[in-house]
């Protein structure tokens, strides 16, 4: 298509402005594109609308303090940025973790997974045009905020965890309640394929557009399903395990198609496998406490630097402080996904229909307020 | 990927800016030696690093959460990341932080591969605060292009020959760098 590029008898372009305020870019996001006729020349996004500086305030209070921000980058799978800030902190202190927290951790963090999935899932049709698949994804994604509010007491914006646990353990109506909520689900992903993944415009759209290599994936540094849908095996949970992730048996869909298609394919697979992984999970859940019992009020990490991953609903998240001795974090970093898996959108859309354009950043699953940060 | 010859390729480059770096370092031991006594004080767990061979230190994954930590001069970090581009790794992020008692800023590039066994490698430079000045690393990485853009934004650390060093999170009319430890809001 790229070949058509400038062939138009005028020879102009045009400017085109999508957002801040625009259905498809599923919040503040702002596009600048360049056109000519109805293909893309130069795609420019324009981040910061929703930028509040959460690094300044990693910087200027106590490191528990910091808790409530980590619900706020990705309000879709915050409890994996709770998992991300745990672990950093708990390596850099040196505080260990009961075995029942992790398994707690993994059980809401997989669920919480699945949510996030089933939003893009409802939404990212909806880009498409078809509404009827929104109403499902949310009817089975309400029963996981249900769940998930039985044991966090928030539905979205999650402040779950604590360092060396969790801050409430699970009971067992949230353990039959997940079972049963299991049962339920697994039936109705084989139906999500046939109302969804076979329909003719459905293929149309997302078949061979979008082409986003591996090559491309790595000199930007796109991750999660964006790098998995490039035929790229690489899931933090198996190449970098935290947590008890390596006692659990599941796979890492990975397609090669690397178009828009294989994204979507690789976040419907790894609904399955979240739910093998909470299945197993449990099964195998130790008794004991859910919390550390000895975590200083106060904690200061020896000086320097850490880093610690975790596999978010959209890729690597990884944080990165400096320490300086002090209760106080020196320099908080926060690297979310959509950031870098964003970046290649200019590179990739040049010569893009705008329709098509727009279909491949749903393809993306961005959520802005985790990019602006 | 090879990760013994990524090691003595960056080793190599390392000591070849040593030279170079010794008049820095020299300046940098008075405040660092306070900054420790002060630490000593605060929490008897001093920091118990080995100390850097010809600028690398090979880290505990388990302690910090990389394995290789290299100090680069502000001019080998694009020879530092054709050295790791040929290797095959990731560029994951580029950061600032922000030295005031110094007088430094440190730029921070962390690099992972992705193509199987974990391999994490961090690659720091420092450069005076007065003249911030650092070669950019798009060129190799296009990836880097917003985080370096990002980087500037927040902290004003001039990535030279970079293609569009504009506001990026903060709006057009922003005039300060909120990550600068001296910055009043």
């Amino acid at each position: 298509m790229s070949t058509l590029l400038g062939q138009s008898q005028l020879q102009e372009t045009f400017e085109l402005n999508i957002g801040p305020q625009h259905p498809a870019t599923h919040g503040v996001l702002r596009l600048k594109v360049t056109m000519d006729g109805e293909y893309i020349v130069k795609a420019e996004p324009v981040l910061g609308y929703i930028h509040r500086m959460h690094e300044k305030m990693g910087e200027n209070r106590t490191w528990n303090k910091f808790w409530p921000n980590l619900g706020r980058l990705d309000y879709l799978s915050a409890i994996a940025y709770n998992h991300g800030y745990a672990g950093l902190v708990e390596r850099a202190a040196g505080i260990e973790v009961p075995e029942r927290a992790e398994y707690i951790r993994v059980i809401t963090v997989e669920l919480n997974r699945i949510q996030s999935h089933l939003l893009w899932f409802g939404a990212f049709v909806l880009d498409l045009g078809g509404f009827t698949p929104l109403m499902y994804a949310f009817d089975e994604r309400e029963q996981i905020l249900d769940l998930l509010e039985s044991v966090t007491g928030s539905r979205l914006t999650y402040c779950y965890f604590r360092f060396g646990g969790v801050y409430n353990d699970i009971d067992d109506d949230f353990i039959t309640g997940t079972r049963a909520f299991i049962k339920r689900f697994r039936p109705q992903i084989p139906m999500y394929h046939d109302l969804v993944t076979g329909n003719v415009i459905l293929m149309e759209r997302l078949v061979d557009i979008g082409h986003v290599s591996s090559e491309m994936c790595r000199k930007y540094g796109a991750t999660g399903p964006v790098l998995r849908g490039s035929g790229v095996n690489f899931d933090i949970r198996k190449n970098e395990p935290y947590s008890v992730y390596p006692e659990f048996d599941f796979d890492v869909p990975v397609y090669t198609e690397c178009d828009s298609m294989a994204r979507y394919m690789v976040r419907m697979k790894e609904m399955e496998q979240s739910l093998r992984i909470i299945e197993q999970a449990l099964d195998k859940i130790p008794d004991g406490p859910y919390i550390a019992e000895k975590v200083p009020k106060m904690i200061k990490p020896v000086k320097g630097d850490y880093h610690f991953a975790v596999e978010a609903a959209r890729g690597t998240f990884s944080m990165r402080t400096v320490s300086d001795g002090t209760n106080q974090s020196y320099r908080m970093r926060l690297r979310s996904p959509t950031y870098s898996n964003l970046s290649l959108f200019e590179e990739a859309s040049r010569g893009m229909l705008l329709a098509d354009a727009l279909a491949f950043m749903g393809s993306l699953d961005l959520v802005i307020p985790e990019m602006d940060r | 990927m090879d990760r013994a010859k990524i090691k003595k390729e960056l080793e190599m480059l390392a000591a070849e800016g040593l030279p170079a770096e010794e008049p820095t370092e020299e300046a940098a031991p008075e405040p660092q030696a306070a900054d420790e006594e002060q630490d000593a004080k605060k929490s008897k767990k001093a920091a118990e690093e080995p100390p850097r061979v010809n600028g690398l230190l090979e880290t505990d994954y388990n302690a910090r959460g990389f394995h290789l930590d290299v100090q680069v001069n502000p001019d080998q970090v694009v020879a530092a990341a054709e050295i790791l581009d040929r290797e095959g790794l990731t560029m994951e992020m580029v950061t600032g932080v922000d030295w005031l008692k110094e007088n430094q800023f440190e730029v921070v590039y962390d690099y992972s591969y992705t193509g199987g066994e974990l391999f994490r490698v961090v690659v720091r430079a420092r450069i005076d605060r007065e003249k911030p000045d650092i070669p950019t690393i798009s060129e190799v990485y296009p990836g880097a292009n917003w985080h370096e853009r990002e980087t500037w934004d927040l902290f004003g650390i001039n990535f030279v020959g970079h293609p569009q060093l504009e506001r990026f999170l903060l709006p057009d009319d922003a005039d300060f760098h909120p990550l600068r430890k001296d910055f009043k809001p």
